[in-house]
C-alpha cells in the first residue's frame, strides 16, 4: 500500500492530476469508504485492503465533469465497469489517470459476522500486501481468526481474473480466486426447478426487499440521468413495494435495463442490506444472452455492440424458452 | 365476471399487433368470418418493436392471464429490422419470466403477416386454450388491481 500512496503523492506533486478517488478509512477497521483526496495531508487516511471492495469506477461519471485529470484506483474487475462506460460516453478517457491497483479477493464483512466473530475492534491479514491466508481479529470478546478464502465476496469465488482491461499502470499483484468455479451454476440450479419452486425461491428472497435503491445506486450500469423508479407516474417508483408484484417488478426491470451492460461486478449484492443474491438476475441474462447470442463479456472491449441493441438474422425464435424445458 | 352466467373460466388475454402485419391480419381474420376467442384483446402498437417489456409486465399486473405479442415476419418489417431487436427483447424477458416461476406457456410470440387471417385465428385459439389449461395467472398480478 506504501507503494500506491508514495506514487500517488509523486503524480500530486506534479500536477498531472488534480485529484485522487480512492478509499479512506471508515469508522471502523472493516468499513473503508471511497473519498476524494486533494492533498497530501489528506491522504494520511488514505487504505486500500481487503475490505475495499467498492467499485468506483461509477464516480467517474461526476468526477468527468470536473476540471483536470481524476486519478482512480481500480481493482481488475472494476476496470471492466469502466470500460463499459468508456462505450456508454460516460466517462472521459482523455481527464482519468487509472492506476491499476492489485487484488487478492475482497472480504465480506457479513460472511465473518456469520462466522461469529463481532464486535470487532481490529483487523490483521487484511492487508493488500502481505499473503495471510488468516485473519487475526481482535474483538471485544477477545482474540478470534477465520480463513481469508472463507469470507471472501461472492463474485470473489467466480473472479473475473487478474487481467486489468484499462489502465495507466499497474501497482501490486493480482490473484485470480476463482479456482475454475462456474459462475453460472447457482442459475442453472434454479432453471431445473419446477415452476412452484422458483416462485417460491423468489418469493422468499424478494419479499426482504425493502427498496432502499442501495442496488440501483451502486450499480454503474445504472447510470441514466434521470431513472425510470424516480418517476412518480411509475407504478414501481420512489416507494416502499406494497405488495409481491412491485417486488418482482422492480428486480425485473432493473435486470432488464442493465441486460447486455452489466459485467457482473456483484456490487448489487455486496450492497444489500437485506442480503438478496440480486447477481442471479443479472447472471440469467448473461447466461441467456451467452446461449442465444453467442459469448460476450460486457466491458471486456469499447467497440462491439451490445447484445440489446443488435441482431442477427438468423436469431433464435422467443419459443426457444419453452423448448429448452 | 363470466359473461355467459356459468363457472367456466374465461381467461383475459392481451395480444400486441404491430399495425402492418398482425393487425391487418387479425382484421382479415374478422373479414373472413374465422372465429377466435373474445377473450382475446387486441391492441395495436406502431411495430413490434414498440413492445416495451413494460407492457408485458403491467399487463400481468392488470390481470391478464396470458400476453401474445404478433409481428410482420422476420424480414418483412414495415421499418426493416424494428422486429429483429423485438425478438432479441422477448426471447430475454420471456425467459426471465420462466426463471422466477411464471409458467412460460402465460407469453408467447407469433409472426403473423397481413395475409395470414387463418393463421391469427388457429393461434389465438391454441393460445387461449392453453391459457384455459394453465388457469389464473396468480403468480404476476397486483392484488389492488383486482375486481
Amino acid at each position: 500500500m506504501q507503494e500506491l500512496i508514495n506514487r500517488i503523492k509523486e503524480l500530486l506533486a506534479d500536477k498531472t492530476v488534480e485529484r485522487v478517488l480512492g478509499w479512506k478509512a471508515g469508522d471502523l477497521s472493516y468499513n473503508p469508504e471511497p473519498a476524494y483526496f486533494k492533498t497530501e495531508d489528506e491522504l494520511e487516511n488514505f487504505v486500500y485492503d481487503g475490505f475495499c471492495g467498492a467499485n468506483l469506477s461509477k464516480y467517474m461519471i461526476e468526477a468527468a465533469k470536473l476540471e483536470g485529470k481524476t486519478l482512480v484506483c481500480l481493482k481488475p474487475c472494476d476496470t471492466y465497469s469502466f470500460n463499459q462506460l468508456i462505450k456508454e460516453h460516460r466517462v472521459d478517457r482523455e481527464k482519468t489517470y487509472i492506476i491499476g491497483v492489485g487484488c487478492k479477493g475482497k472480504l465480506d464483512i457479513e460472511k465473518i459476522k456469520a462466522q461469529g466473530i463481532k464486535g470487532i475492534t481490529s483487523v490483521s491479514g487484511a492487508e493488500i500486501d502481505g499473503d495471510a491466508e488468516t485473519l487475526e481479529f481482535e474483538t471485544v470478546y477477545g482474540k478470534k481468526s477465520c480463513s481469508y478464502n472463507d469470507v471472501m465476496l461472492e463474485r470473489c469465488y467466480v473472479c473475473k481474473g487478474k487481467e486489468h482491461m484499462v489502465y495507466d499502470e499497474i501497482i501490486g499483484e493480482s490473484k485470480d480466486t476463482s479456482e475454475g468455479a462456474d459462475r453460472f451454476s447457482e442459475v442453472s440450479r434454479i432453471e431445473n426447478m419446477s415452476p412452484e419452486e422458483k416462485f417460491a425461491f423468489f418469493q422468499k428472497e424478494l419479499s426482504k426487499c425493502i427498496r432502499c435503491n442501495a442496488c440501483r445506486n451502486v450499480c454503474p450500469a445504472c447510470s441514466c440521468r434521470k431513472c425510470v423508479f424516480d418517476s412518480n407516474k411509475f407504478d414501481s417508483a420512489q416507494k416502499a413495494n406494497t405488495d409481491s408484484f412491485e417486488e418482482k417488478m422492480f428486480h425485473i426491470i432493473r435486470a432488464f435495463h442493465v441486460a447486455g451492460r452489466c459485467t457482473d461486478c456483484g456490487e448489487c449484492s455486496r450492497v444489500c442490506p437485506q442480503g438478496i443474491p440480486l447477481h442471479l438476475f443479472n447472471r440469467k441474462f448473461i447466461k441467456d444472452i451467452n446461449e442465444f447470442y453467442g459469448e460476450y463479456q460486457a466491458g471486456e472491449d469499447t467497440e462491439s455492440r451490445a447484445p440489446l441493441t443488435n441482431f442477427t438474422f438468423d436469431d433464435c425464435e422467443p419459443g426457444i424458452v419453452g423448448e429448452r424445458g | 365476471m363470466p359473461i355467459n352466467g356459468n363457472d367456466e373460466f374465461r381467461p383475459k388475454i392481451v395480444a400486441f399487433c404491430c399495425n402492418w402485419c398482425s393487425y391487418a391480419g387479425a382484421d382479415l381474420a374478422g373479414s373472413s368470418r374465422l372465429a377466435y376467442p373474445a377473450d382475446v384483446k387486441i391492441i395495436r402498437v406502431p411495430c413490434s418493436c414498440r413492445v416495451n417489456p413494460m407492457f408485458i409486465l403491467r399487463a400481468f399486473e392488470k390481470g391478464a392471464d396470458g400476453v401474445i405479442m404478433c409481428g410482420c415476419h422476420p424480414g418483412d418489417c414495415h421499418y426493416s429490422t424494428g422486429n429483429y431487436y423485438a425478438r432479441r427483447r422477448m426471447t430475454l424477458l420471456f425467459s426471465m419470466l420462466d426463471y422466477i416461476g411464471v409458467e412460460q406457456g402465460r407469453t408467447r410470440v407469433e409472426w403473423v403477416s397481413a395475409a395470414e387471417g387463418v393463421k391469427f385465428s388457429a393461434t389465438m385459439n391454441e393460445f387461449v386454450e392453453k391459457i384455459r389449461s394453465l388457469g389464473k395467472n396468480v403468480r404476476l398480478e397486483d392484488l389492488r388491481c383486482r375486481n
